[in-house]
């Protein structure tokens, strides 16, 4: 099946040559995707470098309207699969088949990859784990079943779901923002295990006030998904 | 006639010349200045007529019949904001779909230069 990795990335140029290179090295067979996000650094230079297709937004957008703009592409030149990944190195490209095998079997609709169902182990500050499990919780409750990293960046989905996101893709908190909206349109989530590197170049330093402050900011935004108009498949 | 509702009179006036001014000379679009126009003729109407003031007042329990028009023109900012909020949500939409396009069709419009070369 035709598959292509979308890697968001601003302000990326020190990791976005290693992140290529290890998709290179254990998916061959992907095309790859650089949404250059208004970078101000050498971004989209290294990764248009290194023979990977970049799409250049003449500013930047935020990370919600980056991955959507990949979506678009997915959708214009017949995808079958399209794969987040994010730019920064924290996802590691011998997870992809992982993520790849309950799409490419017809299973799921949008397949995350989650830190949490690994057995390995994931550090991460104390705050930012707390705002997640709430979050969790509550979007398993919302959609009906067991979400563990709605957070995570790390996606497969298929030819629907690059439809669906390629109209419909929420700008502020995507991720989790995504995921009520594809179970409201009726789509069929899953997730599976992957292991995730730490993060290697830039920190997130996230205090407790401001984890929950994301998470109550993520809340509303969800809130507000579930009573909004979503558009049919 | 009371100084305060000359003085809305005038204000009144003055807003509504100063958007058909506007139009005029194309620094508005019709579509975003009916609301203003709307507005201040209403306030006009009850600027200048008082018998439309004291009697609407009275409807609604105002004792001070000029601070009805405060009430006005409070009611109206608020649906004139709103209004604007979904103008610029709109157009941020826009200028997001637009952006991701102009990207895509750049990339294409490069391949294409490439492969000819």
């Amino acid at each position: 099946m035709k598959t292509l990795l979308i890697i968001p990335a601003y302000n990326e140029e020190q990791s976005i040559g290693g992140v290529i290179e290890d998709i290179r090295e254990h998916c061959p067979e992907t095309d790859i995707l650089v949404i250059d996000d208004g970078s101000a650094d050498a971004t989209g230079k290294t990764a248009q470098s290194l023979g990977v297709t970049v799409i250049t937004l003449p500013f930047n957008l935020g990370i919600g309207a980056a991955v959507q703009a990949g979506y678009h592409y997915a959708e214009r030149n017949g995808y079958d699969i399209a794969v987040q990944f994010d730019g920064d190195g924290q996802h590691r490209a011998d997870q992809v088949k992982n993520l790849l095998k309950p799409i490419e079997k017809g299973d799921a609709d949008i397949c995350v990859g989650s830190r949490f169902l690994s057995r390995g182990a994931y550090e991460a500050e104390v705050a930012r784990l707390i705002a997640i499990r709430i979050l969790s919780r509550s979007i398993s409750f919302l959609v009906g079943q067991k979400i563990t990293d709605p957070t995570s960046g790390f996606r497969a989905v298929n030819r629907t779901v690059i439809r669906f996101f390629s109209h419909f893709y929420p700008d502020d908190y995507p991720e989790p923002e995504s995921l009520v909206l594809l179970h409201k349109a009726g789509l069929r989530l899953s997730e599976v295990p992957v292991l995730m590197e730490k993060r290697l170049i830039g920190t997130s330093s996230i205090t407790l006030l401001r984890g929950l402050y994301y998470m109550v900011k993520v809340l509303l935004a969800i809130m507000i998904d579930m009573i909004k108009e979503v558009p049919g498949r | 006639m009371d100084l305060i509702l000359v003085t809305a009179t005038i204000v009144n006036i003055l807003i509504f010349v100063s958007v058909i001014e506007l139009i005029r000379r194309n620094r508005l679009k019709e579509k975003y200045s009916l609301l203003w126009l709307f507005s201040s003729l209403v306030m006009l109407w009850f600027s200048v007529s008082r018998k439309t003031l004291h009697y609407v007042s009275g409807l609604i329990g105002i004792q001070y019949p000029p601070s009805l028009i405060f009430l006005l023109a409070f009611f109206f900012l608020i649906i004139i904001n709103i209004h604007f909020s979904t103008v610029i949500s709109r157009l941020s939409d826009r200028s997001k779909t637009l952006s991701q396009e102009i990207a895509i069709l750049r990339e294409m419009l490069e391949r294409d230069k490439e492969a000819k070369e």
